[in-house]
């Protein structure tokens, strides 16, 4: 058998589907319900076992289409940049709030993708997420929280 | 009946909802014209700005959205051979050796009429069969249900992508599984939550949609050093030529629409077909069909070859709409990411959608005459234009989709965990498309997770759990056997390949 991304892919697969089903019939039912035809659990045990199915099948079936990347030429270091931005703007909206940090994770994806047009990468992100704020807030009526804003007495 | 057109046409007809459509067909055509960013991603940016509007409202924009995408697909096809969309591949065949020989606005005008005369005569046939259907699918019960989604996830696998059925089917899994987190509908016993309060309502469609096709065909752009904006680039510097066609064309035209439409419109209502399937199927009919001599053009420019694809890719699309609104269960990704945005609405799409429902099931109706003419309208004159407005760098176009799919989330949850789930779920989709593993299938899976498990639940308690159900009834019987025979017919395809 030959081993590629795509059977290690299934294999994992098929311990994420082993672990989906014993976790399925770790499910605690009601005590009248567990003889019932259909309970909580039932759907999820089939639908571990056909996890484990298909992706048995695919590592044990030959795999004529063997999908080659060529890991030399992704780019890892930006796409991983940009993953632990939105990390970081996902840990800071609710403290600082919704505008200075859109605001800055916009204006820092940009300078790591290789933007230099200082004042293009202002106006796509400040007045850019402050139109796009107005849009939400004022005229359809989305409410966002803003701690940030509401210290500097922008909002109410 | 009548009366319901009344009631739809006049929802269509308000300034609001004409802006909308507007706005959906500009914005799908942009999205539409930038390989790899489909009509799904198109939606799935949408989705969190329609919830500030009403239903109806929210859904014309993202029928608008649907088909301006489309369209914007085939622009990219005829100019540059790189089709936006795998609905618009076909429309390459003889468009972009006609765009070669200096009749790219010509080819843009042909495909343009096509679209609006496939999606014009399929909403037509939509007007008149949805009712029908309808009605007929009033007699469906849960094992009738069940064994549909189960047609439909089969033959969305099936149909996926060429020896991809078992990727496609695990995909389905996957999705399944995604929607079995939270508490169940009935007992209201959590599971998968892992003591966290956050999954107690389950894992949002809005973020998984966002996630599997925003957020992680974004990063897949920025990991492949891909540049879909190089394509809008050389568009805007290619001369067009005119956009006049003439009185032969136009006949030829004539014959090769409305068989077109009609193939079309039967392919996408389909579960699990598409555009992509109807587009070439109707360009391999147009080739048996024409003369020896329009034959030997196919593939060099002909007009037929360009007309067919074109008009039954949209044909396709209104035709997909058919079993979301009338049994509540969609044919296609793109359709489940709409039916996904309905129930958000608080709407159960459904046989009983066009009576409990009106102004909804016949203004999307109606949107769609009003999307061809505005799509005809707006469109062919302004493609060079809006070419450029595409040429934004890369640079800001990643951020601006991130942006976008994180605001959408945040904005329906104001929680961060959401958006840890997201990036975590974009991260490992990412990861599946590098190694060809379909998002469609898990998309639709995700969205029919729930009925699904409620049908079979119903059909279990009322047979006693006997699994006799599946063939007590002729219905379900015909249904199943149907998917069995698409199972057959995958298998016997992919080892006839082999040999």
């Amino acid at each position: 058998m030959n081993i590629n991304t795509t059977k290690i892919i299934s294999l994992l697969f098929f311990i994420f589907s082993a672990f989906y089903l014993y976790l399925a019939y770790q499910i605690q039912v009601f005590t009248f319900d567990e003889k019932a035809p259909f309970n909580a659990k039932t759907f999820p045990i089939y639908l571990g076992y056909a996890g484990l199915f298909f992706s048995g099948l695919k590592l044990i079936l030959p795999d004529p289409n063997t999908i080659k990347v060529e890991h030399k030429n992704l780019e890892y270091k930006k796409t991983g940049i940009l993953i632990l931005i939105a990390i970081i703007y996902g840990a800071t909206i609710l403290k600082v709030g919704y505008f200075l940090t859109t605001s800055l994770f916009l204006f820092a994806s940009y300078y790591f993708l290789g933007e230099r047009r200082w004042i293009l990468m202002f106006l796509l992100s400040f007045p850019f997420v402050a139109a796009f704020m107005y849009l939400l807030h004022g005229i359809l009526d989305i409410y966002l929280r803003d701690p940030f804003l509401q210290s500097i007495g922008v909002m109410g | 009946m009548i009366e319901g057109i009344l009631i739809g046409l006049t929802t269509a007809l308000t300034l609001q909802n004409i802006l909308m459509v507007m706005v959906g067909c500009f914005f799908g055509t942009i999205i539409g014209m930038l390989p790899g960013l489909g009509p799904m991603t198109a939606i799935a940016l949408m989705i969190p700005i329609t919830y500030g509007f009403e239903p109806a409202t929210g859904l014309i924009l993202m029928a608008g959205v649907y088909y301006g995408a489309v369209f914007g697909g085939s622009t990219s096809s005829i100019l540059l051979n790189a089709p936006g969309v795998p609905g618009t591949v076909a429309t390459s065949f003889d468009g972009y050796p006609m765009a070669q020989q200096g009749k790219a606005g010509k080819a843009l005008a042909i495909a343009a009429w096509s679209s609006f005369s496939g999606g014009t005569l399929s909403a037509i046939y939509l007007l008149f069969m949805a009712p029908s259907l309808s009605k007929v699918s009033l007699s469906f019960r849960s094992p009738d249900y069940f064994a549909l989604m189960i047609l439909g996830l089969t033959a969305i696998a099936a149909f996926s992508s060429k020896g991809q059925f078992l990727k496609a089917m695990m995909m389905v899994v996957l999705g399944l599984m995604l929607a079995s987190v939270g508490q169940d509908s009935l007992s209201d016993i959590t599971r998968y939550t892992f003591n966290n309060m956050n999954l107690t309502d389950g894992i949002s469609f809005v973020l998984v949609v966002m996630a599997t096709f925003a957020m992680s065909e974004a990063l897949t752009i920025i990991l492949k050093r891909n540049d879909p904006t190089i394509a809008a680039k050389q568009v805007s510097l290619t001369e067009l030529g005119s956009i006049k066609i003439n009185k032969e064309e136009r006949t030829k035209m004539y014959k090769t629409i409305p068989r077109s439409s009609v193939i079309g419109f039967l392919i996408g209502v389909l579960p699990g077909a598409g555009a992509t399937i109807a587009s070439f199927l109707a360009y391999g009919m147009e080739r048996n069909v024409v003369s020896d001599e329009e034959k030997e053009k196919f593939g060099k420019g002909s007009v037929n070859g360009l007309s067919a694809p074109e008009t039954a890719n949209n044909a396709a699309c209104s035709g997909s709409f058919v079993p979301m609104l009338t049994l509540g269960i969609p044919g296609s990704g793109t359709t489940a990411v709409m039916l996904g945005a309905l129930l958000g609405f608080g709407v159960q799409p459904g046989p009983r959608l066009y009576m409990t429902n009106p102004e909804i099931f016949w203004s999307i109706i109606m949107s769609m005459y009003i999307g061809m003419v505005i799509l005809l309208i707006l469109n062919l004159p302004l493609i060079p234009y809006i070419a450029r407005i595409l040429a934004v760098p890369k640079n800001y176009l990643i951020p601006l989709i991130l942006f976008f799919s994180v605001t959408g989330i945040y904005v329906m949850s104001f929680n961060n965990f959401d958006i840890y789930l997201m990036i975590g779920i974009a991260v490992v989709a990412t990861f599946l498309r590098l190694y060809d593993f379909p998002m469609p299938p898990l998309i639709l899976a995700f969205v029919l997770g729930g009925l699904m498990e409620e049908n079979l639940r119903r059909s279990l308690l009322l047979s006693n759990g006997s699994w006799e159900f599946l063939w007590d009834r002729t219905l379900t019987a015909c249904i199943l056997a149907t998917t069995i025979l698409i199972v057959i017919w995958h298998i016997y395809k992919t080892f006839t390949k082999k040999n």
